[in-house]
């Protein structure tokens, strides 16, 4: 195992677990200022990629596939917003996961009738299709390079808009203590509208990226969920800040797992065992980690409520 | 004590209905229903264990469907080792599913809320995946029963019928046994924990040991409940133990009334039976299901049971009492 290798992983698993983050970030701000579990936010992802690769397709321009994914995912959002999660935000928790559950199934189907059951294809656009020498001995796929950079803006936008804004101010005030920020005279409501959209269009830009990477298809929303979720809990719900920390720490984990757990076996026991036992352990990297950290930090890394 | 009396005729009725059921199908042409039916029971008793857990325990667990699994693939090493009575092998698929209770417990309950949820889940996912790496039991593509288990006692478990039967006892006396779990001391407490955690600390309970005899009983009568299954499908595999599976679980329960004694039968009649007439009228079955868990959660939050309850309650002062007096007198 050469170093090259190990650093086109580790750039790799930057890039995941920035996609991770973009997920993340709206699911953590939605639980952080309203308390509402959303299952659904897996949807927008699948929504966005669906867009994306379709606009694409027909326009061919990669520009407008991602500008026309947030478009729609910032419209379904704000249709889910006012016309469901709002009248969810002061049950349990339970009846915020069975009601967007209930979500998932409608869109599952919706989108299998708009675009039928098979996967689609989603083109990586042209400019972007060949590799860019990074090292000497590592090239490395542009567009992968560009996922890179998109996460990395994203991210800086984030932490200025929730760290230097006056918005940023309220959701934090929303997110640590709801009833005093309501109590201070913060609409804590249409602070939660316009964190759920905004939550929705990273959503949908994560779903427009990372279709030419994966299989566009039914599920893919749900595939991705679970990752998101371990990331929000490790990072300790409510924190951005956290979230980024996980969705890295989650990123390189689990391409670490698929990249050096098999061969690492195969190195040590028979090949028929470690044919086994490697894909499983690389499956379940992810989830010891968080098992991990919740064992000894039940609330997360980075708690966003004392 | 005559209130405590109507309260059984209802379930009493449906026991004589469920267990004529399989005499009378063949002669309406509904034989398939008889292996439905069983299905539906074992889904029950698997949403009832469940039930137990999170309503009456308060444990929102994303991974019983994972203890499902262990109960299932215990029951088909335990067959590759030898064993053929089916005795032995549920008892045994019981046994393993409560000592990988015991150990993801252990760990998980030091969590609570949606902490709790996620780390049952990170264990489901762990197993889901252990499931999948074993080979030897089919891995991905799953493993096929050559024959099913012995009944013993004259009974022929390749007779559908007669597994129904014993299948719809196995399923009553579990429901007894929670039925009688709830009224007693160490369901009160648990009743207790779940209301309010520091009271039951403070009042010397030991809150610890008792979630975890619940989250361990629980996990037992699913195993038990995934054992069945693979006794009656000769099949199993590692999707059955998919998170999705879990949630699934979670939702049959909250649409059967979490915390409502009936809550995971009526839950898992509801969406079995749904499941199977969409699926069959329609390729696009999954919306009418996902609206109708929409259409719950906004005018039902309490889940049909609750529904039933309130009806019962208009029709008479004395039958809001029998929920209590069946509590206490259990």
């Amino acid at each position: 195992m050469d170093s090259t290798f190990v650093i086109e992983q580790l750039i790799n698993g930057i890039g995941y677990g920035l996609m991770l983050f973009l997920l993340a970030a709206g699911l953590t701000l939605v639980f952080g200022v309203m308390d509402t579990m959303n299952l659904a936010h897996g949807t927008l992802f699948m929504f966005g990629a669906y867009i994306a690769a379709t606009v694409h397709e027909h326009s061919h321009s990669f520009i407008a596939a991602v500008l026309a994914a947030v478009v729609v995912t910032v419209a379904i959002g704000a249709l889910m917003e006012t016309v469901l999660m709002r009248r969810l935000y002061r049950r349990n928790h339970l009846n915020q996961v069975v009601a967007t559950f209930g979500v998932i199934l409608l869109a599952d189907d919706l989108v299998k009738w708009l675009w039928g059951a098979a996967p689609i294809m989603a083109p990586t656009p042209a400019a972007l299709s060949g590799p860019v020498q990074l090292m000497a001995e590592l090239p490395y796929p542009s567009y992968r390079l560009l996922i890179l950079a998109a996460g990395v803006a994203a991210a800086l936008l984030l932490y200025v808009v929730v760290n230097h804004t006056r918005l940023g101010m309220l959701v934090r005030a929303g997110a640590s203590d709801r009833p005093m920020a309501e109590l201070m005279g913060v609409r804590v409501q249409s602070v939660f509208t316009v964190v759920f959209v905004l939550g929705a269009a990273l959503a949908g830009v994560a779903g427009a990226l990372m279709g030419p990477l994966t299989a566009v298809q039914i599920g893919m929303g749900e595939a991705i969920l679970i990752p998101a979720l371990v990331v929000i809990v490790i990072g300790g719900i409510g924190s951005v800040r956290g979230a980024f920390v996980a969705a890295l720490l989650v990123g390189l984990v689990d391409t670490a797992g698929r990249a050096f757990v098999p061969p690492a076996l195969r190195a040590v026991m028979p090949p028929a065992l470690a044919a086994d036992v490697g894909p499983a352990l690389a499956g379940i990297a992810m989830y010891v980690l968080m098992a991990a950290i919740l064992c000894f930090k039940p609330r997360g890394l980075f708690p966003a409520r004392g | 004590m005559n209130s405590h009396n109507n309260a059984w005729l209802a379930p009493g009725l449906l026991l004589a209905a469920l267990a004529v059921f399989p005499a009378l199908a063949p002669h309406f042409g509904l034989d398939y229903y008889t292996g439905f039916v069983m299905r539906m029971l074992i889904v029950m008793l698997i949403a009832t264990s469940l039930n137990f857990l999170m309503g009456y325990g308060g444990m929102v667990a994303l991974g019983h469907a994972g203890f499902v699994g262990v109960g299932a693939y215990a029951l088909v090493a335990m067959t590759e080792a030898g064993i053929t009575n089916a005795w032995a092998l549920w008892g045994g698929a019981m046994l393993a599913a409560a000592v990988a209770a015991l150990l993801v417990g252990a760990v998980s309950l030091r969590t609570r809320g949606v902490y709790f949820i996620m780390i049952t889940l990170a264990f489901a996912q762990m197993l889901y995946y252990l499931a999948v790496s074993l080979r030897a039991y089919g891995g991905d593509d799953g493993y096929n029963l050559m024959a099913r288990p012995l009944l013993g006692f004259g009974l022929n478990a390749d007779d559908d019928a007669t597994l129904y039967w014993v299948v719809l006892a196995v399923c009553a006396l579990c429901f007894l046994f929670f039925h009688h779990a709830i009224g007693s001391r160490f369901g009160q407490a648990l009743i207790g924990v779940r209301d309010n955690e520091s009271r039951m600390l403070a009042l010397g309970y030991p809150v610890f040991l008792l979630k975890l005899q619940a989250f361990v009983i629980a996990a037992a009568v699913a195993g038990l409940g995934g054992a069945l299954m693979v006794t009656q499908n000769s099949f199993i595999s590692p999707s059955s133990m998919h998170w999705s599976q879990s949630a699934v679980l979670i939702v049959i329960v909250v649409l059967g009334g979490l915390g409502h004694r009936w809550g995971g039968v009526i839950g898992a009649a509801v969406w079995v039976s749904l499941e199977e007439v969409l699926r069959m009228s329609t390729e696009y079955w999954h919306w009418p299901l996902g609206a109708l868990l929409i259409a719950i959660i906004l005018f039902a939050p309490d889940g049909l049971g609750a529904l039933c309850r309130c009806r019962a309650a208009g029709t008479g002062a004395a039958r809001v009492g029998f929920f209590h007096l069946l509590r206490r007198s259990a």
